[in-house]
This record gives C-alpha cells, structure tokens and sequence, in this order.
C-alpha cells in the first residue's frame, strides 16, 4: 500500500514539473518576440554550444558509423544483402540513431552545462543583480540559451549523421572495397525527403528540450551549492526522458501521414 | 560623527511591509522613511529579515501587503520597463559582490549601461565611465582582470564600481563590510562616504557592524521581530536601556 502512494506521489511531483516547465515554456514564447532582441548574446551562445560538443560529437558519430556496420554485416551477408549496406545504414542513421544520440549526447554536455551555470549565477546572485541593473535576466540568459540549442542542435545532428556514415564506408572500404564517392552516392540515393524532414524537424524539439530543461533548473535553482549539482543533474535526467517522449510522439505523427 | 542634518525630503516610504515565507513571518508591519541625502542604518541579528527587506524595497521579492514608494513611485503599480527605469535611480550593493564570473571588470561595468539610453543617450564609447567608475574605487588597474582573480575587499569595491556607474540617487548596501579584514572594513566605508559626498546620493546600509554604523549614520532603524523596532540617531540608540537595543551596543 505504502508503495503505490509513493508511485502516486512521485507521479503528482511529476505532472507538476511538467506543469511548471509548461509556464516556464510561455513565458520564452513571451519574451522571445518581445524587444531588445539580444543577438549578440544568442551568437556568442551558438559559438559556445557548438565549440564545445562538435569535437564530442563527432567521435561519437564515427565509432557509431563504424560498429553499426561492423555489427550488422555478418547478418546482411548471411542473406547475401550486403549491397543493401548503404541503404540500411543511412536510413536508419539519419532517420533515428544519429538524431536521438546527438541530442542525448547534447543534453549531457550542454544541457548540463547550462543547468550548472544558470543555478550557480542564481546562487550567488548575479540574475539578481541583472535585474536591479535594469536587464531582463531572463531575456538575456534564458532565451537566447533556448534559442541557440534550438539552432545548434539540427546543425550538430547533421554533422554527427555526416560522420557516422564515412565511419561506416571506412568499414565497407576495408571489407568491400566501395569508392567513396560510390558509397555515398549509394546513401543518398536511399534517402527520400519524407525521411529527411520529419528527421529535421525533430531535432529542433530536441534542441528546445534541451534548452528549456536546463534553462528552467539552473533558473529556479535552489540556494546552497548542492542546488547547482542538482540541477545540473536533473537537467540530464530530466531532458533524457523528454528526449525520447518527442522521439515516440515523433514517429508516431511521421507514421500517421505515412499512412496517408 | 556625521552630523549634518539632511532635509526631509522622503525620498523611499516603506509603510506596513509584510512578507511570509510558508509559516515564516518575516516582515510584519515594517516601516520605515529615507530623507534625501541622509544615510540611513539598519541593524539586526542575522536572519531578521534586512535582506528581506531590501529585496522587497527593490522588487527583487515580492511582499505580501504595505507600500513601498520610491520617489513618488509606489512600485507594486509599475510595469516592467516603468521599474526598470527607476532601478537605474537606485543601486544595490549585494552581500555577496554578485560579480558576473563569466566577465571581465570591464564588461561586468559596461553591462548596466547596456539597458539605460533613456538616461545616457547612446553611450558609443564606454571606456571614461568605465574607468570614472573605477577610478572611484581605485581599482582602475584591474579593468581586463576577471573576478576570480580579485580578492573578496577588491570583488566589493568592484561591485560599489558597477553599481555607481549608473550614477543612482540611491544606494543600497547590504552588509558593505561584513567578512572584510577591519582595514578594507575602512576603506569601503571612507569609500561609501566620499560617494556621497561627491554624488549627494542617499543611502540604506545594513550592517551589524557597529563601528560602521557610528562612522556612517545619520539615523538608525533596529529590525527586531519583523517590524521597526526602535528608530534614532547612534548617539541615543546607543544609551538606551532597553536590552533588545543594548545587545548590539555591546
Ligand atoms: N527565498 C526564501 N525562501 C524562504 N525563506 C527565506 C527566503 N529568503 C529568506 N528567507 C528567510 O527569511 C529570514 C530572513 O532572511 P534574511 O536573509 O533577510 O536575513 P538577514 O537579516 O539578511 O540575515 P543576515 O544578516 O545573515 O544576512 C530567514 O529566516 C530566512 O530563512
Ligand atoms: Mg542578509
């Protein structure tokens, strides 16, 4: 008995989050059109983003490219289907696995970053003293955070996909001898736009997710320095799991018009 | 010391202030009045609420019920950008320095001016209030130094920096000198005096720091139990009987 009010409980603390994520989620919708834009600031946060996940990124990506392939060559031979190599590869990549692993990968190293930065400058009262200097904090520090992961994250994804398919044609190179140009000429001509788009269109909700959950911890981040661990942490946490609710909801919608 | 007699222009009106936290009544009918160019001190025990206080004054908090007025403004009516404005009037000196650690001292200074071309125009070039600024506090050789590099009497007189660059009317210290070596201790308080004299602002100072409360007030308020307690200038507080006041004297 004692067990399921506990589950309750932790349910309830859980639709209450989302229900607070939900306002937090607003009131950038809010902001974001509202004027003075801080572009400078939403540039030198792009730059950031990027600069330091693209070196993380990208090994990821490769060692990915290459064990997918390694993995499943041996199965594709059985079957005598290894001229499908290409097609498999780049649709199941790009479709899903270089999307999903870029934005958890991100969601460690950014969204982390972000849930420890904002709640240690809410500790030490610096959005504080923003807003008695008259800025907008949550302008300056929360919006153009949301917006650059937003940005960066399709373009981080896209790296990563490019990556990870010259891993896999190094293996094929190795094993089977494909050209380069070959090989990749061989990828895109399995891709379609409707694998393409829906692929694209989801890592802009990841890179929002990202954004939001760090921002909105490290934002509302409790005093005392365990507050900053803990929103860094829960940030992660947090952002993983809503990571892959918009994966499902993603496919679900993708294989809806599929049908139609 | 200080006995000039300021005028009694109101120039802040606290009246009635209550905030709770859950159970917690922190403020609980505050009141209190800063006359222009007078330099008001608030004493009370450590979690009495002066932070409270001063964060609901600047609407860093939002209080419960009661008025704070801030010339002629009463804030809880303001928009944003209406508060905005007038925050550019009044400067908060932190307990903790609150320096931004991502920036250099230089950009830590450039960044309230960012915001405020209604009160300087389009600043193009920032570097003579920068360095005005720090040239105040005597710091000017740490302009590209970032914070972390500074020593906790350096990180205050940086942040009495970045709060005077906007040239506020009023200021607001909370707990100026307190964790400061009995030396810098001085020097921030002959610092916060020549401010004063040089820009005529007016100032609320929370301190426990007694011999910083002699040296700087006109007038002081004890904070006791979430309400004004007891209000004179040092020298009468100082003879007072009453044991709640005396314990700060001691
Ligand atoms: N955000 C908050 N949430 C809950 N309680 C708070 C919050 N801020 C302050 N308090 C409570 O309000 C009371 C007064 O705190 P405050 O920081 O104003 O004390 P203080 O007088 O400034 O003390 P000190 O001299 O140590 O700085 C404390 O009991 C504190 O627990
Ligand atoms: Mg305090």
């Amino acid at each position: 008995m004692n067990s399921i009010f506990k589950i309750i409980e932790l349910f309830k603390a859980f639709l209450l989050e989302i229900g607070e994520l939900s306002y937090f989620a607003g009131r950038f919708f809010k902001e974001a059109f509202r004027h003075p834009t801080e572009f400078k600031e939403f540039l030198r946060q792009c730059f950031y983003m990027g600069n330091r996940s693209l070196l993380l990124v990208a090994v990821t990506g490769f060692i990915i490219g290459l064990v997918f392939t390694l993995q499943s060559r041996p199965t594709l031979q059985e079957f005598g289907a290894v001229s499908w190599m290409p097609s498999m590869v780049s649709i199941s990549l790009i479709r899903e696995i270089g999307p999903i692993i870029t934005a958890l990968i991100c969601a460690g190293r950014i969204g982390s970053g972000i849930g420890a930065e904002l709640g240690s400058m809410r500790v030490t009262e610096q959005i504080d003293a923003m807003e008695v200097s008259g800025t907008n904090p949550f302008k300056y520090l929360v919006v153009t955070r949301i917006l650059a992961t937003t940005f960066m994250l399709p373009i981080l994804v896209f790296f990563g996909d490019a990556i990870a398919i010259f891993g896999s044609y190094l293996v094929e190179n190795i094993k089977g001898n494909v050209s380069f140009l070959l090989y990749y000429n061989q990828v895109f001509d399995a891709l379609e736009f409707s694998d393409l788009i829906p692929a694209t269109i989801k890592t802009f909700f990841f890179g929002f997710a990202i954004g939001l959950v760090g921002c909105f911890k490290g934002y509302y981040c409790e005093k005392g320095t365990a507050g900053v661990g803990l929103a860094a942490n829960s940030a992660v946490v947090f952002t993983s799991m809503l990571l892959f609710i918009i994966d499902f909801i993603a496919v679900f919608v993708t294989d809806i018009f599929y049908d139609m | 010391m200080n006995t000039s007699i300021p005028n009694q222009n109101p120039i802040i009106e606290i009246k009635d202030l209550k905030k709770s936290y859950g159970n917690n009544h922190v403020l609980d009918g505050f009141n209190m009045v800063l006359n222009e160019g007078e330099n008001l001190v608030i004493m009370g025990k450590s979690g009495s609420g002066k932070s409270v206080m001063i964060k609901c004054l600047i609407g860093l908090e939002e209080h419960d019920s009661g008025t704070v007025v801030i010339m002629g403004n009463d804030i809880s009516k303001l928009d944003h950008s209406a508060l905005d404005d007038l925050r550019t009037e009044v400067g908060f000196l932190f307990q903790g320095s609150a320096l931004y650690d991502s920036m250099t001292v230089r950009e830590n200074l450039e960044f309230p001016l960012r915001r405020h071309k209604k009160k300087f125009g389009k600043i193009k070039d920032t570097t003579p209030l920068v360095m005005e600024a720090l040239e105040n506090v005597g710091l000017a050789h740490t302009i590209n130094l970032m914070p972390e590099e500074l020593s906790g009497g350096m990180k205050r007189r940086i942040a009495l920096a970045r709060t005077l660059i906007l040239q506020p009317k009023i200021i607001l210290y909370d707990e100026p000198t307190t964790g400061l070596d009995p030396i810098t201790a001085k020097e921030i308080l002959l610092l916060m005096m020549s401010i004063q004299k040089k820009y005529n602002t007016s100032a609320i100072i929370i301190t426990h720091d007694v011999d910083c409360a002699r040296v700087i007030s006109n007038r002081m308020i004890l904070l006791v139990d979430g309400i004004n307690y007891i209000e004179g200038t040092f020298e009468e507080l100082s003879v007072s009987t009453d044991p709640k006041v005396q314990a700060f004297f001691k």
